[in-house]
């Protein structure tokens, strides 16, 4: 190789770059815990006072907030059971009932212990694997898209246990609200009601605010209990416990992290698909499927190391083939540019001094998550705890509004933000959770458009079944998930019932 | 002592507006990107910065109101003080296009165009491994099997589909074009083989280097990064064409200032250092200041409205 290991360990752990990932950390965290800034924004924000520093460092600080972000997004899904960012979506499910029943010391230090190793192990694969990798960034075309949001979908009916039906009314809306916009494929102007604003569509961030704080809030001010049980004084971080949570959820972790990296890799899919199909398939390895969604701490594991681990697959294209895997990669990939640092395969030849000294700096920047989350996120507990609901109410609202202006400085989302809220809260009502509208919502594009591309190249060359599945081997196990992750409830209950029926006989 | 903090006031008053007059800016500039960070329009822009300061020795400063394809900010522009502090990037087509096909909540000359000073020309490009020598084998090619060949691009109604529609009026050729999310998504569905050409900028190839290759690029000239590529023109294909940056103020702005904007992003332009930079990115440069503005805009709205009117979007 062309560089020297020693100067890379010495330049990526000099002082400087160390304090620069901890600041990383800590400032991605507490951004990413506040609902409606995301990584995105963070980074985009700093990428100027990175071009005063040299480029290593820059990007050393830029993948630490990074990271933090992803993690700290995890703080509200579990202590107010709103995901801080699209990722965390699917840690509301296990985190938010752990919190509420008095474990969210726990839930904290799980979901740190997860991000850590599921950060660890997509450092790992981009420091190790990355140029082969890379090729999995090409082998997703539109059809797998396509099957991946539908397997994602599919979350909807074990999300829904008890009541599929409204479970599925749910996933329908929000599809339907999906389709808002000017679409991409086809141009034409959907369901905006002459309403200027709407052309861009119903934003992610503002929905998923609106439609898991909102009813969230209202609850707190409609019943007199405490928000959260708290904690019985004394009982620590809980680490060694949690410790042993992450041991005999050790393939879950393994399997979860893996999913992450790879589907980190594709660029468009992203930490909430990653989370989300992880949380799927931990759900349906467990021999407790019926615990998930009820405060299970394989669940939590599962989302919380997936999303940290797209972190580091996801800038395997971006540094091998130029093309940003998730969205704050394409603001790296920019500030890149901008220094003059050209993407390719040569990154690991020519420039690789700078490359790997950015990979080991994201590799001790997840790494000192463990402290930095550990400490925040006991304070962060405490606070929610310990807060009394007349202050903690307005100043969750204040952050919701601030949040989603945020997103796009945009009065507008905030608009979005409410109604989407007052709506939410209205289904909750009813009996309809805020889960199922938003996978519609966050899977819907994605189907939408590579079911679209599909059938039209099917059609440019006669061949629509294969291009959409058939001739897809990838598509193939795809398919095969969503056939096993539907089928095999089922086919646990007919068993159920004819061990039942077989007792039945017995007993006549 | 009231008197006389109101006299203080009126005297910094007239001092400051006088000493707008004198020198422009005298504080940051805010530059406000329609569009996330991180892609094209971010990229020229944070290229611009140091020259600005360079410049004016003051701060241009980068915000992003991303929304409805740059509409939502384009929409507000002229609700914003009109001091000259305040800069917006604009793009064609999209701001002849969104108003001409839907209703974006503003009109294409509601926005005070003061410099358009980039932009990134259409190029077909098909993978290094591809059968596809030249425009020539292409067109052969889609004419033996109208439909059959796959081009993938930006969405619908955009710079690359307005590309595709132009390049079938004026060679014949009949292909399918498939549109993507963004330029970043339309990569992996050329490298990946899904569609067998993309419509893309030279700054794609800039940036996948010896993984692709350009057929054309639709400039007046060879591209100084790419020498080797013909321009569409050269092979008698009359195209000259691409997605245009420039910076807009709100309309209150006055005409003094406007022309002072103009020149400074001029300067900027000039400098062999910032070309060099842009180009090779895979940028094309461009110069339209201010008084040549109109003239510019009536020309590529008429080009605009053409080959909408022939993609069926406009009746």
């Amino acid at each position: 190789m062309a560089f020297d290991i020693g100067s890379v360990l010495a330049q990526a752990i000099s002082p400087f770059n160390l304090l620069l990932a901890l600041l990383g950390v800590v400032l991605g965290t507490v951004i990413g815990a506040l609902p409606g800034l995301s990584a995105t924004m963070a980074i985009a924000v700093l990428v100027p006072f990175t071009f005063a520093m040299d480029p290593a460092s820059g990007l050393i600080m830029l993948g630490a907030i990074y990271t933090g972000a992803i993690y700290g997004g995890a703080y509200a899904a579990i202590l107010v059971n709103t995901p801080g960012t699209p990722s965390a979506i699917a840690t509301t499910f296990d985190g938010f009932p752990m919190a509420k029943r008095g474990d969210g010391d726990l839930a904290m230090t799980l979901a740190t212990l997860a991000s850590v190793i599921g950060g660890v192990i997509g450092a790992i694969a981009l420091m190790t694997l990355s140029p082969l990798l890379a090729n999995i960034a090409l082998a997703f075309q539109s059809s797998e898209y396509f099957w991946l949001a539908i397997l994602g979908l599919t979350l909807i009916a074990s999300l829904s246990t008890g009541n599929v039906l409204k479970g599925l009314i749910g996933g329908a809306f929000g599809l339907i609200l999906s389709m808002i916009g000017v679409a991409v494929v086809g141009g034409d102007v959907r369901m905006t009601f002459g309403i200027s604003g709407l052309l861009g569509g119903i934003d992610i961030v503002s929905a998923l605010i609106g439609l898991y704080c909102i009813p969230v809030l209202i609850d707190m001010v409609a019943r007199p209990d405490r928000h959260l049980e708290p904690a019985p004084l004394g009982r620590g971080f809980r680490f060694f416990e949690a410790l042993g949570h992450c041991a005999t959820n050790a393939f879950n972790l393994f399997r979860s992290s893996v999913i992450g990296t790879v589907v980190g890799i594709l660029p468009g899919a992203g930490g909430s698909i990653a989370s989300l199909v992880s949380y799927s398939e931990a759900r349906r390895a467990s021999r407790h499927p019926e615990r998930f969604g009820t405060g299970e701490p394989g669940g939590l594991l599962a989302t919380e190391s997936a999303n940290n681990a797209t972190v580091g697959g996801g800038f395997i294209p971006t540094l091998v083939l130029g093309i940003p895997g998730t969205p704050p990669d394409a603001v790296i990939l920019g500030a890149l540019l901008v220094q003059g640092i050209r993407t390719g395969p040569e990154l690991f030849t020519q420039q690789s001094g700078i490359v790997y000294i950015f990979m080991l700096g994201l590799l001790i920047a997840t790494v000192m998550m463990l402290p930095v989350g550990l400490l925040i996120g006991r304070y962060a507990y405490r606070f929610i705890v310990n807060t009394p609901k007349a202050l903690l109410v307005p100043l969750i609202a204040f952050m919701t509004v601030v949040g989603s202006f945020a997103i796009h400085s945009n009065p507008h989302d905030v608009l979005v933000m409410v109604s989407m809220g007052a709506l939410g809260w209205l289904l909750s009502l009813a009996g309809f959770g805020p889960s199922p509208i938003v996978l519609g919502l966050v899977l819907g594009q994605i189907a939408e458009q590579g079911f679209m591309r599909a059938y039209m190249i099917g059609g440019a060359r006669g061949n629509f079944g294969g291009q959409l599945l058939f001739d897809r081997p990838i598509s193939w196990a795809i398919f095969a998930l969503i056939i096993i992750t539907l089928g095999l409830p089922l086919w646990r209950q007919l068993r159920q019932r004819k061990a039942k029926g077989k007792e039945a006989t017995n007993d006549i | 002592m009231l008197k006389k903090l109101t006299l203080l006031a009126a005297a910094a008053a007239f001092a400051m507006t006088a000493g707008a007059a004198q020198a422009f800016p005298d504080k940051p500039v805010n530059y406000i990107i329609p569009f996330n960070a991180g892609g094209e329009s971010d990229i020229s822009a944070r290229l611009q910065q140091p020259y600005f300061k360079k410049i004016t020795g003051e701060d241009l400063i980068i915000q992003y109101q991303a929304g409805a394809g740059g509409a939502q900010a384009w929409s507000v522009l002229n609700d914003q003080p009109g001091d000259g502090y305040t800069i917006m990037g604009t793009n064609l087509p999209h701001i002849i296009l969104q108003p001409l096909l839907q209703n974006p909540g503003y009109k294409t000359e509601d926005l005070t165009n003061i410099y358009m000073f980039h932009f990134t020309p259409d190029a077909l490009l098909v993978r290094a491994d591809s059968e596809f020598k030249t425009v020539q084998d292409v067109i052969d090619a889609s004419k033996e099997n109208p439909g059959a060949l796959t081009v993938g691009g930006v969405a619908t109604n955009t710079a690359n589909h307005i590309a595709h529609q132009r390049f079938a009026d004026l060679t014949g050729a009949e292909m399918t074009y498939i549109p993507y999310t963004g330029t970043g998504a339309t990569i992996p569905g050329l490298l990946g083989g899904e569609v067998e050409l993309l419509w893309g900028y030279t700054t794609v190839a800039a940036g996948q280097g010896d993984k692709v290759r350009m057929l054309a690029v639709a400039q007046d000239e060879r591209h100084p990064l790419f020498p080797d590529v013909p321009t569409f023109k050269e092979l008698g294909i009359d195209m000259v064409g691409g997605a245009y940056r420039g910076i807009a103020v709100p309309k209150s702005t006055p005409e003094e200032v406007r022309q002072q904007l103009s020149d400074i992003i001029g300067k900027i332009n000039a400098d062999p250092e910032f070309i060099k930079e842009m180009e090779d990115a895979g940028f094309a440069m461009l110069n339209v200041p201010y008084n040549e503005m109109d003239a510019f805009m009536a020309e590529r709205q008429k080009v605009y409205e053409d080959t909408a009117r022939k993609l069926g979007s406009l009746q």
